[in-house]
């Protein structure tokens, strides 16, 4: 567990250092869902059924946007070697950093949510049932998310690539997460899609940090 | 001869030499008489008249599709584990023939749609985790070729294609699941249960396709171990001969 | 504990099409200490890193008793952290948590004492080197693997490294040392020659 101390207390200290970056991520997240009632109109109606849709793909591509930079930076400066060859298991160490990752990007976004969801028009419990759904989709986007940059470490066409690599497996995310907030404003429960985003955050938590300790085996060889 | 033999690129590359063009004959002639029973001997459908022939490429495309990225996945997991080139090199030759598949699929797939549903796409759970496994694949083929040290890009994308396999089912699920909560296209197929002859020419095309999957991942596998090897001494003495 | 030893055993291994090196053994024991010459490109950093675990080498193998330290030759700095963070967090990754006062002691030792509170960013490239350096001093690892540990210093900072080198044998430790100069100790060190 020292591992994951460690990494988690390093990075969330760097990234506290640059709380500009989070700031750049929260903006664009806002920004691009601003645009959208600028493409589709402005039609209320319409609005509260495309929201939770709306605000869980922004978030998604929001949370995409950090992730080239969770292993390049130390990949670039020699640090990822250090951290392959410290005492702690890859595993521990590279759950530190997601969840820094996490709480530097997910959880803000999350927090944010409930405004946009206003801006939308939803109503107050589909808010609710928003934030929750993000509460828990956000970390399993940061866990997949890491896996796809620590394999496109070095690679050429960085970014778009890990795109290419990440997108597709954020679909289970996307599905249950937004449709809990519109089964919500549906009049429906929303348990079975949290059940199943917190079914697969388990999931994601205790085996993606060693597919993601794999690749970073990878990368170093 | 130990197991090992044929793991050897040079055996292999001659091997895979040997066994392509019959798998391409194979390939051949299954498709012909797929063709055959297909378009000649198979009766017209009673609700969608002559196009419903389009599934005798569809079906196996689809089929095929699918079947590939778990071979390939299955490659993958050996190439890590083992730590053998040789099964990487086959999961990267067999990428793009399922990619080809899946695309196939999907564009069979609207023209398929177009006259029978009245739109070339619709958003079903089939066809929108066809297009993610697209993405897969296109993701695969990407990462594999995105290192200097080929040997890089084959463990990248070995792992890759581990997490692509593990997340297939649970996006099929998420997607369907998905599809029944937006009630917007309730789209079967015709009730009709399937002739016979449909199914014979259905299997037939679908071996024809696995067959000429094999030929055409046993020559790319080739060049690809040619492209490796290229310094070693086998090579610069097949290019002599 | 087991006494710090690192057997080589007829390693092979490629970059790319090409050989690096093929059929390399050797042996070292506690208070051993050998340099790996050869041109550039003749796989010294390589080797290295197969013997620091994180190269798959193509054929051999490799036998380490005792904690390893290896220092690439990328130092792992982060530019926003300063040197005392720096050393900190490169501690903590091995499991090691040296006092306030330990941490000043050693980059005192290294020359950095009054620019400890100085991001990395604004340190020069034999700065970063010497925290590197205080590493070596507070690390107890036995196995050291260094990565042209003197690119970048000057006759000062050879000095210190020859001082740190020269405890870390006596005291039991052994060293494998990738570089092209000739190293600051006053016995010679065992030559592992690399051909390209």
């Amino acid at each position: 567990m020292s591992g994951l101390a460690w990494a988690f207390s390093r990075d969330l200290t760097l990234a506290w250092r640059h709380p500009g970056e989070a700031m750049l991520t929260l903006a664009f997240f806002v920004l691009v869902a601003s645009l959208f009632p600028l493409g589709i109109g402005a039609d209320p109606q319409l609005l509260a059924r495309v929201g939770p849709g709306v605000i869980w793909v922004c978030a998604l591509l929001a949370a995409f946007l950090g992730l080239p930079s969770l292993f390049a930076s130390d990949h670039a400066d020699g640090t990822l070697e250090q951290m392959a060859l410290s005492a702690d298991p890859i595993a521990a160490w590279v759950s530190g950093k997601i969840a820094a990752h996490w709480l530097s990007t997910g959880l803000p976004l999350t927090l944010l949510s409930p405004l946009l969801g206003l801006q939308y028009g939803l109503p107050a419990d589909a808010l609710v049932t928003l934030g929750a759904a993000l509460l828990l989709g956000t970390p399993v986007l940061s866990l997949l998310g890491a896996a796809c940059a620590a394999l496109t470490l070095g690679a050429r066409g960085g970014g778009m690539l890990l795109a290419l690599l990440a997108l597709p497996l954020f679909v289970p995310v996307l599905v249950f997460g937004a449709g809990a907030a519109e089964a919500t404003a549906a009049g429906l429960s929303a348990s079975p899609h949290l059940s199943l985003l917190g079914a697969g955050l388990l999931v994601a938590a205790v085996s993606v940090p060693f597919a993601v300790g794999s690749a970073i085996r990878i990368a170093l060889d | 001869m130990n197991f090992f033999y044929f793991s050897s690129p040079s055996t292999f590359f001659r091997l895979a030499g040997r066994l392509a063009p019959a798998f391409f004959i194979l390939a051949a002639v299954l498709a012909a008489a797929g063709l055959y029973v297909g378009l000649v001997q198979a009766p017209t459908d009673a609700v969608q008249g002559e196009v419903y022939r389009v599934i005798f490429i569809h079906v196996p495309a689809a089929w095929m599709s699918m079947f590939i990225y778990f071979v390939m996945a299955c490659y993958g997991a050996m190439a890590l584990t083992f730590n053998s080139r040789l099964s990487a090199m086959m999961a990267r030759a067999l990428a793009p023939t399922g990619a080809m598949f899946t695309f196939v699929a999907l564009w069979t797939g609207a023209f398929w749609g177009r006259p029978t549903w009245g739109t070339y796409w619709v958003w079903d759970a089939r066809i929108t985790s066809e297009l993610v496994l697209l993405f897969l694949y296109l993701g695969f083929i990407a990462l594999s070729n995105a290192f200097e040290e080929p040997r890089r890009g084959d463990r990248a994308a070995s792992l890759l294609s581990i997490i692509g396999i593990v997340n297939l089912p649970i996006i099929y699920f998420s997607v369907q699941w998905w599809n029944t909560l937006h009630q917007g296209s309730s789209i079967k197929l015709t009730g009709s249960s399937m002739h016979v002859t449909m199914l014979t020419a259905m299997l037939l095309m679908t071996f024809a396709a696995w067959m000429y999957a094999i030929a055409a991942s046993l020559v790319r596998v080739r060049s690809v171990i040619l492209e490796r090897e290229r310094r070693a001494r086998w090579v610069r003495d097949l290019g002599r001969t | 504990m087991n006494e710090a030893r690192l057997a080589v055993r007829s390693l092979a291994a490629t970059r790319g099409p090409a050989t690096l090196f093929r059929e390399l053994s050797f042996e070292l024991a506690a208070g051993e200490i050998a340099a790996v010459r050869g041109p550039n490109g003749s796989g010294k950093t390589t080797l290295l890193r197969c013997v620091a675990g994180l190269t798959r080498p193509d054929h051999g193998e490799i036998q380490r008793s005792g904690a390893l330290l290896f220092s690439g030759h990328l130092p792992g700095i982060k530019d926003d952290f300063n040197a005392e963070e720096n050393l900190c967090v490169a501690l903590r990754m091995r499991g090691l948590q040296p006092g306030e006062a330990a941490i000043h002691g050693a980059l005192a030792r290294v020359g950095l004492e009054s620019r400890r509170r100085v991001p990395a960013r604004r340190l020069s490239a034999g700065q970063r080197r010497r925290i590197t350096l205080a590493r070596l001093a507070l690390d107890d690892a036995k196995l050291w693997i260094l990565d042209e540990p003197l690119a970048a210093l000057d006759a000062d900072g050879e000095a210190v490294l020859g001082q740190l080198l020269a405890r870390h044998l006596e005291s039991g430790g052994l060293a494998l040392v990738a570089t092209h100069h000739d190293l600051p100790l006053a016995r010679a060190a065992r030559e592992i020659r690399l051909q390209p």
